[in-house]
């Protein structure tokens, strides 16, 4: 069905562009929000797991007597159990493999999941899954995707092909870029690891599983930031037909990524419930979060940038060695294994480009999530902002005129990319500009340079990132075959309220107040009375979910479109009470008018009681509308951050004395929310630069299993964020909005690594890598003192 | 074992297990769902309650037997006669939660920082939050939630009976 895109009235808005308070927040803030595990049922019985202390062994036996001894305790499920439900093993979001949910023959990562104990309170499935003994026989691990690519330890013996290596990928052109480099005047090459870490929402993940045997329906309340995808999945898995599956995503503690796959103790649980007839409950623990649930990161890319020796760049070369762990279980789109990591070429007009990776199965839990980003673009995003700071170095430049002087122009959008992307939108010069003038950047050098003078060690880091979020056009996006479209169902009540169901789950996101601000805006309505729901899948309309950068994108482009569609039944009704021509009513200042004539008006909810009370002759009655957008590309948001920073030589300390993010996210729904949004995904690139870290010792260890080692900065740490913005409107995008919720943690990362490197500069330190602790910082300095 | 507990005002006898920590009996023996747990450690802080009207404790830390003959107070204790407590109202509009998750643990925290110190600087707010972890919203707007209701007390107190 075709509709009529009107352009949106300006310049004063009805209710779009708005700081309006979160609707949302009322029940947060009386603690009445419903978060899974404040979800209980009659005769629910709780699952705990049995986790391997092994990082890699056989299982010689399991011995479940002792715990099914404990009184309360109903089932001990093993792998084996599964296995003749054939449910052992599921496959990976990716497609490309499979993992197991309980451990079968051995064991891969150590807190692998092992067992399930089914028992009537946390408690006692807590204490009995203590009681489940498990003998291994231990086997030499491999924690290193560089030691694994040896292939002198298999790992995945159940796979044909007896190799760590997972997948090569590439794109661009090898040779040409290889020449271009050998050929530059100058080059830069270094190995930048972005480091293993966790997007640890606060609220960990859980599963209410409740198989209702008298009606046959599975109902799952889950912390899902995916909620039809995980209906589909489970209706896959286990043939369970799928209206007789219900999803059911409460308020969500938080997502960043962490809440799209599918765990092991979601189908435990699960399974459980279905054998067992009863409703059966799991909420992992913080260290279960950390140490089995959703990694991201942990990509090696080695960098490599020539450019002539007046600064401009000509070309790109990134080789990444990818740690899966022992799954390949990265939650990216069918067709890119390696997400969206051709964005690598960032907001450069490089010549030509080439970009490969190769993954590797190692002795450490699977993951590789989108955390608070459009897959993978995080990595890469580091990886070309930390090397245009290598290359300005060593063309002693100022790196803030090496951008400019090699950005995308304004006038080359779109822009089509040497690795495969068409850049919307986007003036990288002004945002810089706007970025250098509010930071003062001139005297900041020079206050740099009398520092150093006295040997004191000040820095100053740039980041001028472009991310490609909005996954996706389907003819390229798919997750498991399901095309990345998303939905939104309007429905007009008689008197001009309405609700609006969405395909996505907002995670504090704030989609119960921008939703209805869209919807609001394009239909002259109150977005206070414009109810909005997401997370059931038995009332919302099919869709993806939140991640990625692809709520506002993707769905909120299906709601302006399902809005438009209302608007266009709306001008017919209008055009029966105002007994005016269709063509002759004009939707003018959020109302129908006859042309010309403002007097003669009918605003939409007088449209509305006419929909169900005087409907046009020959017109279906109501009004109520349902869209499915495929959006026909990514969006491209894009920002320019500036970090500020002294470093105390003695102690390693680095103090952040100022952060400037500013962001482009196209058209702005509410100004309040996307500000929030950046001081929260700063603060998570904060915590990557400088404290956090999933380290595996050489025996496969996990080290950093809970958030006394695991560090989340609190409100002592956290520097204080200055933002501002841009706005260049997305041309393709509806509203002309781009997503903004992951700009501040893909972006900020290597503003502050800039910034520390450019303050250890006169020590001749030329790189670290994440997190920047006080440790490492001082030996950085200590050596340089040495040397 | 038997205790005796009041919680936002009303008294309550319950037989609890021993081990039984406050974070659940608080949820599930009382039904007060808006005090979280979010860690094994205690360090997360959303599970912060007030005890005897002057301390923030984590409630995770505490056994519901050690708040026998004791009063607690939960958020869903700081709405008084219908009206949103001023730390509500400067949490709503200072845009200082997104997820929700920590928000009734900061604004526990937050209550007895005010009892304390009614007119505290953005440092003291800072310090008094340290123990309270958010993954949204990077605390700037906390802050200010917190300032804003200190305002609003200090021009107009407000009677909160723990």
């Amino acid at each position: 069905m075709s509709t009529t895109i009107e352009p949106t009235p300006t310049p004063e808005r009805h209710a779009m562009g708005k700081s309006m308070k979160r609707k949302e927040d009322p029940r947060f803030i009386r603690g009445h929000g419903r978060y899974l595990d404040d979800f209980t049922l009659p005769g629910m019985l709780w699952m705990s797991l049995v986790h391997s202390p092994y990082p890699h062994a056989r299982i010689v036996k399991i011995d479940k007597t002792a715990a099914l001894a404990v009184p309360g305790v109903v089932a001990v499920l093993t792998g084996e159990d599964l296995a003749a439900h054939n449910l052992a093993w599921i496959p990976t979001f990716h497609g490309y493999d499979k993992q197991m949910v309980l451990a079968v023959g051995k064991v891969l990562y150590q807190y692998q999941e092992v067992a399930g104990v089914i028992a009537s309170s946390r408690e006692i499935a807590q204490d009995a899954a203590e009681l489940v003994d498990v003998e291994y026989e231990p086997l030499d691990p491999v924690v290193n995707p560089f030691q694994s690519r040896d292939d002198k330890i298999i790992l995945r013996d159940d796979r044909e092909n007896k190799t760590n290596h997972i997948y090569h990928w590439e794109v661009g052109k090898r040779e040409e870029t290889d020449a271009a480099i050998a050929a530059s005047d100058v080059s830069i090459k270094e190995r930048i690891v972005f480091q293993r870490c966790h997007p640890a929402p606060l609220e960990p993940c859980g599963i209410l599983a409740d198989m209702n045997p008298a009606t046959g329906r599975l109902t799952l309340y889950l912390t899902s930031q995916a909620p039809h995808a995980h209906r589909t999945v489970v209706s896959l898995v286990t043939g369970i037909p799928e209206d007789k599956i219900h999803v059911i995503s409460p308020d969500l503690g938080g997502g960043f990524g962490n809440k799209v796959p599918v765990y092991p103790g979601y189908v435990v649980s699960a399974a459980a419930s279905v054998v067992l007839g009863v409703p059966v409950k799991w909420i992992e623990t913080r260290t279960e979060n950390l140490t089995t649930t959703g990694f991201a990161r942990d990509y090696h890319m080695d960098v490599e940038i020539g450019a002539s020796k007046d600064g401009r760049v000509t070309a790109l070369k990134v080789a990444t060695v990818a740690d899966h762990g022992a799954f390949d279980a990265a939650a990216d789109p069918t067709k890119y294994p390696a997400g969206l990591f051709g964005i690598v070429t960032g907001s450069y007009d490089f010549p030509t480009a080439f970009t490969e990776l190769d993954a590797y199965f190692t002795n450490k839990a699977p993951g590789g999530v989108a955390y608070r980003c459009s897959f993978r673009v995080t990595e890469a995003s580091f990886a070309i902002e930390r090397g245009m700071e290598l290359l300005a170095r060593k063309l002693n430049m100022d790196p803030s005129e090496l951008r400019l002087l090699n950005f995308v122009k304004k006038e080359q959008f779109p822009y089509p990319s040497p690795l495969g992307f068409v850049y919307d939108s986007g003036d990288y010069h002004m945002t810089l500009r706007k970025a250098l003038d509010m930071i003062g950047y001139e005297d900041l050098r020079k206050e740099q340079a009398e520092k150093r003078e006295r040997g004191e060690l000040m820095g100053i880091g740039i980041s001028t990132f472009t991310e490609a979020v909005g996954a996706g056009p389907s003819k390229h996006f798919d997750i498991m075959g399901i095309k990345m479209f998303d939905s939104a169902e309007i429905r007009v009540h008689p008197t001009g309220s309405a609700i609006l169901r969405a395909g996505t789950k907002s995670q504090g996101q704030g989609h119960e107040t921008t939703w209805a601000q869209i919807a609001a805006e394009e239909l002259g309505l109150d977005p206070q009375n414009i109810m909005v729901e997401e997370g059931d899948t038995d009332t919302a309309p099919y869709g993806l979910g939140t991640y990625a950068s692809r709520s506002t994108p993707v769905a909120g482009a299906a709601i302006a479109m399902a809005s438009r569609k209302i608007r266009e039944k709306a001008r017919k009704i209008a055009a029966h009470l105002l007994e005016a021509a269709v063509d002759d009513v004009e939707w003018t200042n959020y109302k129908f008018q006859v042309k010309g004539q403002p007097d003669h008006a009918l605003t939409m909810q007088e449209i509305a009681f006419a929909a169900y009370t005087n409907p046009a002759p020959d017109s279906e009655p109501g009004l109520e509308a349902t869209y499915y957008y495929d959006p026909p590309n990514l969006t491209f948001p894009y920002g320019a951050y500036i970090a500020v920073v002294d470093v105390d030589r003695e102690t390693g300390a680095v103090k952040v004395r100022r952060f400037l993010a500013i962001d482009d996210c196209g058209t702005v729904i509410n100004p309040m929310v996307v500000e929030g949004q950046i001081h929260g995904g700063l603060t998570e690139g904060f915590a990557i630069a400088f404290m956090q870290e999933i380290v595996y010792d050489e025996s496969g260890n996990n080290l950093n299993t809970n958030f006394t080692e695991y560090l989340v900065p609190t409100s002592l740490e956290t520097p204080h964020w200055e933002t501002s913005s841009t706005c260049t409107p997305s041309p393709h995008h509806p509203i002309g909005a781009k997503g903004v919720g992951e700009s501040p943690n893909v972006g900020s990362p290597a503003a502050f690594v800039n910034a520390v490197m450019d303050a250890l500069a006169p020590l001749g330190v030329q790189h670290i890598d994440m997190p920047l602790t006080r440790e490492k910082v001082w030996h950085a300095c200590r050596q340089a003192a040495t040397a | 074992m038997k205790i005796s507990v009041t919680v936002n005002g009303k008294r309550y006898e319950r037989d609890v297990e021993p081990r039984t920590l406050l974070a659940y009996f608080l949820r599930e023996s009382l039904g007060l769902t808006g005090t979280h747990v979010g860690c094994d450690t205690s360090s997360c802080g959303v599970c912060v309650v007030v005890l005897d009207g002057e301390k923030a404790v984590k409630s995770c830390t505490m056994l519901a037997v050690m708040a026998d003959g004791h009063e607690i107070m939960t958020i869903e204790g700081l709405v008084q006669g219908g009206v949103l407590h001023p730390l509500q109202q400067g949490f709503w509009d200072q845009h200082g939660l997104q997820c929700g998750y920590c928000t009734p643990g900061m604004m526990m925290t937050s209550w007895v920082l005010l009892k304390q110190n009614p007119n505290p600087s953005e440092a003291e707010i800072r310090e008094g939050l340290s123990g309270n972890l958010c993954r949204c919203t990077g605390y700037q707007n906390i802050v200010k939630a917190v300032e804003q209701a200190a305002a609003a007390m200090q021009s107009q107190p407000v009677e909160t009976v723990a």
